[in-house]
């Protein structure tokens, strides 16, 4: 392998990140993911400045017109309009801002909610771990996207009851990791000594406990960041998630399906997006748990 | 091994009795009136409200009510749709075959298919071969499937004209339910134009619902295949002079398959998950879609009995899967 920077001592979190950086790069893929991820998410942000149109607008001499590549397209609208005469791309790039704001906003629910219960599942142990496991258990005992559309029906459909209904489906993978990776830790010698040295419960789950069970709590992460995307897509699609006109994409392949025999590209551009989007996260979690996966390194 | 399956089902009973309470409390967590927002928009008369509370049993205690509903889910009584009027357990009987139907036709397509993939992107690795299988698998892993369904239709329903969009069979056939499945029962009958037709109906919400666990077969079939390639076993059966062939397919496929069979049991409730949508797209009548209209329609008696019913059927096939793992593996066991 390369030799890591020499600048860094063992030890430190720059040592550290320079060895996680030469595992992580070694990863065609994962690199490729994480410039798409880059890229992505600066559209989300610069999103009012880049799209051409206004998301929102309907031009009405400009119904249905094909991407700018048919004889009968135009370079105003590169990838088409919808039957309402609102450009294609520039809906695209606006839903960005709504598929990927939801869904981190559901990982760090998920992940902020589940690490909580995990820790003290696992510190704790006893009858309060118990209830946590059966309840986690009821979770996955439905299937996710079902439970989730039951949530969204009785909080009312919308983009916060959705994204609810999804960070809770998500929480069972949380606290099930978290909780195993604390029982693996807890009884190691620094844990031990921290405890000795006078450390009190909260400070030995999340100070001492919480930032050596990151590893695998942080690829999970990235794989609930793509499920998340996947799911709010599915309830918008289902007419429970975001609801229209709002731009997100899985609602755009709602409205686009009544016209899916004359307008092809009104349906297809929303999902290639979604399913890159996707593929590239998964790319890029690959190359996580690879670098930060102990049992695989090398060295 | 009947003490082992004894004691996954004990285990059960705690989920059990939480699937209950989640279901139980579905209709009474809604935000305002269940009997008001049940009668929708026409409004209600008192009478009709005190006819309908006394009914659902509303103006008894809560605990009451819940053991009633538990008694009752114990005989198999799940109360009646507010659209139908009939009884949930019939109306998800009567559709629960076509979710099996297309389910165990998604799950044979990703057998067939992801199975040999995995095995070949193993015994190649680092090839061309595998990298295109794998990436193809990473795709399939994170697809859309519903907007995988409207491209495959747009592409050979609409354009090429070779499947139909929506339905299980021509309606020229009328086949005498037996199983359930068109497909067996048309066989049955002897009937091979209806065979054909329902088949049809199938292939493409198969493929599409598929699609997902046969990406997740392929990659756990290539790395459990990896790792027994690398056994003591597989090289002494190499060193014996067996033919290549037959040291992949006979003495590192079975071992390999015991994380993968594993992988196939817990492929149930994503199976689920994408028959909501699978069923959505291709007007399939199956539970996926019943569960979809119930909760649109609001339906809440229909959605809670789905609800529960759905919930067992995940348990129990994992319950099965844990199983089949424990006679596979014996180490489980203990």
């Amino acid at each position: 392998m390369t030799p890591l920077s020499p600048t860094a001592a063992p030890g430190t979190l720059r040592h550290q990140l320079a060895e996680f950086w030469t595992y992580f790069s070694a990863s065609r893929g994962a690199l490729v993911g994480l410039l798409f991820i880059v890229f992505i998410f600066a559209v989300a942000l610069l999103a009012p400045w880049i799209a051409p149109h206004d998301p929102a607008l309907q031009n009405r001499d400009a119904f249905l017109v094909p991407p700018v590549w048919h004889a009968e397209g135009s370079w105003r609208y590169l990838l088409g309009t919808d039957a309402v005469g609102r450009d294609v791309l520039s809906r695209l790039i606006h839903g960005a801002r709504y598929s990927l704001s939801i869904s981190a906003m559901v990982v760090m629910l998920s992940m902020a909610v589940g690490i909580f219960f995990g820790l003290l599942a696992g510190y704790f142990r006893g009858w309060f771990e118990t209830v946590i496991t059966r309840v986690m258990d009821v979770v996955l005992a439905f299937p996710s996207l079902l439970l989730a559309l039951g949530l969204v029906a009785v909080l009312s459909p919308g983009l916060t009851s959705a994204m609810i209904a999804i960070a809770l489906v998500q929480l069972p993978y949380f606290v099930r990791l978290t909780r195993a990776a604390v029982i693996g830790e807890k009884d190691r010698e620094y844990v031990i000594a921290s405890r000795l040295a006078g450390a009190g419960h909260g400070r030995l789950m999340f100070n001492t406990l919480l930032p050596n069970c990151m590893a695998p709590l942080i690829v999970q992460a990235t794989l609930s960041f793509s499920t998340a995307i996947l799911d709010i897509a599915a309830l918008g699609f289902l007419g429970m998630g975001v609801q229209p006109p709002t731009p997100e994409w899985g609602a755009m392949l709602a409205n686009a399906r009544e016209f899916m025999g004359s307008a092809y590209w009104a349906v297809t551009f929303p999902g290639l997006v979604i399913l890159l989007t996707v593929l590239m996260i998964n790319l890029m979690g690959d190359g996580l748990r690879d670098a930060l996966d102990p049992k695989l390194k090398r060295s | 091994m009947l003490k082992f399956i004894l004691i996954k089902l004990a285990q059960l009973i705690p989920t059990f009795i939480g699937v209950t309470i989640v279901a139980f409390s579905f209709i009474r967590l809604l935000p305002g009136d269940p009997i008001l927002l049940m009668a929708g928009e026409r409004g209600i008369s008192a009478e009709r409200y005190a006819q309908l509370e006394a009914q659902l049993g509303f103006d008894r205690p809560l605990i009451t009510q819940y053991l009633d509903f538990v008694g009752g889910l114990l005989q198999g009584e799940l109360g009646t749709s507010l659209v139908t009027h009939a009884p949930v357990i019939d109306e998800f009987m009567s559709r629960f075959p076509a979710t099996v139907e297309l389910s165990l036709f998604a799950l044979l397509f990703a057998v067939i298919v992801g199975l040999p993939a995995g095995v070949l992107a193993a015994t190649r690795r680092g090839t061309f071969l595998d990298h295109s299988v794998m990436g193809i698998s990473l795709t399939g892993y994170s697809m859309p499937i519903f907007w995988w369904g409207l491209l495959l239709i747009m592409l050979f329903s609409s354009t090429l004209g070779w499947t139909p969009v929506s339905g299980r069979i021509s309606y020229l056939y009328f086949i005498e339910p037996v199983t359930g499945l068109l497909t067996i029962d048309t066989l049955l009958a002897g009937n091979w134009d209806a065979f054909r037709s329902a088949l049809h109906y199938l292939i493409l919400p198969g493929i599409v619902l598929g699609t997902i666990p046969m990406a997740v077969i392929a990659r756990q079939t290539r790395s459990s295949m990896l790792e027994v390639l690398g056994e003591d076993y597989v090289r002494t059966a190499r060193a014996k002079g067996l033919s290549g062939f037959r040291v992949i397919m006979v003495h590192a496929l079975r071992n390999a398959l015991i994380t993968v069979v594993t992988v196939i049991g817990l492929q149930v409730g994503i199976l689920l998950s994408g028959a909501i949508l699978t069923e959505t797209i291709f007007s399939w009548p199956g539970i996926g879609k019943w569960m979809i209209d119930a909760i649109s329609r609001r339906d809440y008696p229909t959605v809670q009995g789905g609800l529960v019913l759905i919930a067992f059927i995940v348990m129990f096939i994992n319950l099965l899967v844990d199983v089949a793992y424990g006679v596979i593996n014996p180490r489980i066991r203990h």
